[in-house]
């Protein structure tokens, strides 16, 4: 990883930012504030993180209906968002997508989205503009494990690797498929996941996604190859979703030890104290940008509660150019 | 251009299929934002031959042959218009859109506005839609009313070679995705196009026969056998108005009004079948807005309520055609306010 101790510190904010702002959302949602099923990246951190720092300023994404973080670790403020989750006129997307949809064209996100992997071929599309036109931007698109046996993966995976376009496939495997296991529903073993890109002609790679120096290299190796024309590649991080599928899950699908398990794996700590190993911070730093961070998405709490209701002019609005 | 004669006005003759290939030409010519995918359309000219001659014009990174890949063809459309393309897309059969229907749905559809209005999707499915030519079920839909459905579709249905090229030259520079329906049996009929800059605005019918009894309101292929129709029914006197939508939504309510108050009487015409069709939407638009101004209850022309079959006896009595129209117009003389 060759970055810098300025960008090492911001990329533990991130990660913090995206765990309080998630800590938040569950406490909007549990106040009955949220209207519909909200999807939090609890555990799942390192992957966005890791991999938003491999890209370039300018680089396209696309998310999923758990997508905060993605959103997050691409630079979006957390007022808006949280205005959108809450349906307020000030949201990200003036109250009409909420949770699910949120976008932000300017900071290269083309949108979470609602539909499981329905982001796939939209990457593989704004990979197509940027070989149109030479413009040397790099498409990343989050999906997750459920993504990987939708048909629009097998068709999108197929145009990247026939047109060598410049994305990225970045699976999450969170180990669950909604409230079913994921290797319940997989004909192959998480390991042989990535051996899926061969069939497509793309490159296919494993990572330890709870670690987000191995994520970030990785990402930065597949970005250097779709920038050259070399063409895709299919990034398959194993992680570990902490929270149910959605809040409200009852979790039934696993047992309390086994989450448990996985808290002791949390890629939070697990990169605080990596930096602290290399004496990047002090455990006071580290301290403090928690306490930062969670203030901030407290604050962004506030931003919402306080921000208006759409205007009801706005209902007919945005359907047409 | 084959069947090109080219006059001193510059309106030629051209067939539908060419007027079409001479939109992408010039459109493609303009901006070096657009490109054309699909299945075939490269190297072999499309299937229909509408994309003929623009790969070696245009070169093979804007004019690309997929596989048969219908979700990932549009969505790579809606991946590069978001991203500031202008793709045009050929599926070659309505029927077959049906594979990227979350993509066309879900996608295209809504990304403005779940977005709070911050994207754009300026993408055009061309795909080919229609019965009449033995295809069966899975390859004769009208599926226009589906996608009219849909807030945030425009969906376009040309039924003549000039509104082909104009509605095709529009839709191409329409910052929406729209859905262009062409029709597998107007592809070699012929008539007058206008040479170069001919725009047709999007939303706006065309009035294709005056008349002054009935008005009859068709699209696509069908209005051929409207036309067909009015003439045979001037012979005995009647005079038939045979309006044309040509964009499907948002629909021109205000020139089908204007019409409906000049005769009072309505026949509705479509292919699609008749159940929750565009007939039944078009009549109860006019419920809406001109009831006060009818003679008789609005008659509707539709497919019969069944899959497209395959034998041709089986086909013509499925579909609408003149005598159907004919019918339809007599019946609505009938009635008695």
């Amino acid at each position: 990883m060759s970055l810098g101790r300025d960008r090492l510190v911001e990329l533990l904010h991130q990660m913090w930012r995206i765990r309080y702002f998630e800590r938040e959302v569950i406490r909007v949602y549990q106040r009955g504030l949220v209207r519909a099923s909200t999807h939090t990246y609890v555990g799942e951190e390192a992957i966005a993180v890791g991999a938003c720092a491999a890209l370039r300023s300018d680089d396209w994404i696309t998310s999923t209906h758990r997508g905060h973080g993605h959103i997050i670790a691409r630079g979006a403020e957390l007022e808006p968002m949280m205005a959108e989750i809450l349906g307020r006129a000030n949201g990200t997307c003036k109250g009409k997508g909420g949770s699910m949809h949120i976008a932000d064209l300017e900071l290269g996100i083309l949108g979470a989205n609602g539909i499981v992997g329905g982001s796939l071929g939209i990457a593989a599309g704004a990979a197509f503009t940027s070989q149109l036109l030479g413009d040397g931007r790099v498409t990343l698109a989050f999906f997750g494990d459920g993504g990987l046996h939708q048909g629009i993966f097998h068709e999108s995976a197929s145009l990247a690797g026939l047109w060598k376009l410049p994305v990225i496939f970045l699976c999450e495997n969170n180990r669950f498929a909604e409230f079913t296991r994921a290797e319940i529903v997989l004909p192959i073993p998480f390991a042989q996941l990535h051996e899926r890109a061969r069939a497509y002609g793309l490159e296919g790679v494993s990572v330890d996604g709870n670690d987000v120096f191995a994520v970030h290299d990785v990402v930065a190796a597949a970005r250097e190859r779709a920038a050259s024309g070399e063409g895709a590649t299919l990034i398959v991080a194993h992680s570990y979703r902490l929270e149910g599928h959605n809040i409200g899950d009852p979790e039934t699908y696993r047992t309390k030890e086994e989450v448990a398990e996985a808290r002791a794996n949390d890629p939070i700590p697990r990169f605080a104290a990596r930096l602290i190993e290399e004496g990047v911070l002090d455990e006071d730093e580290a301290a403090r940008i928690e306490q930062e961070e969670r203030k901030r998405a407290a604050e962004a709490v506030q931003y919402a509660m306080s921000s208006p209701e759409p205007d009801l002019q706005e209902l007919l609005s945005d359907v047409y150019v | 251009m084959s069947t090109s004669d080219v006059t001193a006005s510059g309106i030629r003759t051209l067939s539908y299929r060419d007027a079409l290939n001479e939109a992408l030409h010039e459109e493609m010519d303009r901006d070096p934002a657009t490109f054309v995918i699909g299945e075939d359309v490269g190297r072999h000219g499309g299937v229909l031959q509408v994309t003929k001659g623009l790969r070696e014009r245009f070169g093979p990174g804007r004019v690309r042959d997929t596989p048969i890949s219908e979700a990932g063809i549009v969505g790579v459309g809606v991946g590069a218009a978001l991203t500031g393309s202008r793709p045009i897309v050929e599926i070659m059969y309505i029927d077959f859109t049906l594979l990227a229907a979350d993509q066309i749905v879900n996608q295209a559809a809504k990304a403005r506005y779940m977005f709070g209005g911050k994207a754009r999707v300026p993408l055009v499915i061309r795909t080919q839609g229609g019965a009449g030519r033995g295809n069966a079920a899975q390859h004769s839909q009208s599926l226009e009313a589906f996608y009219a459905h849909i807030p945030g579709l425009v969906v376009v249905q040309p039924s003549t070679p000039a509104d082909a090229k104009g509605l095709l030259k529009s839709a191409i520079r329409d910052d929406n995705p729209t859905i262009f329906i062409e029709h597998k049996l107007l592809y070699n009929t012929n008539g007058p196009v206008p040479e170069g800059e001919h725009l047709v605005p999007l939303g706006e019918a065309d009035v294709k026969r005056l008349g002054s009894d009935v008005t009859v309101i068709a699209t696509s292929r069908q209005v051929v056998f409207a036309l067909e129709a009015a003439q045979q029914l001037a012979a005995e006197g009647i005079s038939v108005e045979v309006v044309d939508p040509r964009t499907i939504r948002p629909l021109d309510i205000d020139a089908i009004v204007l019409s409906v108050r000049k005769t009072g009487r309505v026949v509705v015409v479509n292919e699609a079948a008749r159940t929750g069709g565009l007939t039944s939407e078009i009549a109860a638009r006019i419920m809406d807005e001109a009831f006060w101004y009818l003679d008789a209850p609005v008659v509707r022309v539709a497919a019969a309520d069944v899959p497209i079959p395959y034998s041709e006896a089986l086909e013509l009595e499925a579909i609408p055609g003149t005598a159907d129209i004919v019918a339809g117009v007599r019946r609505v003389l009938t009635e008695e306010p």
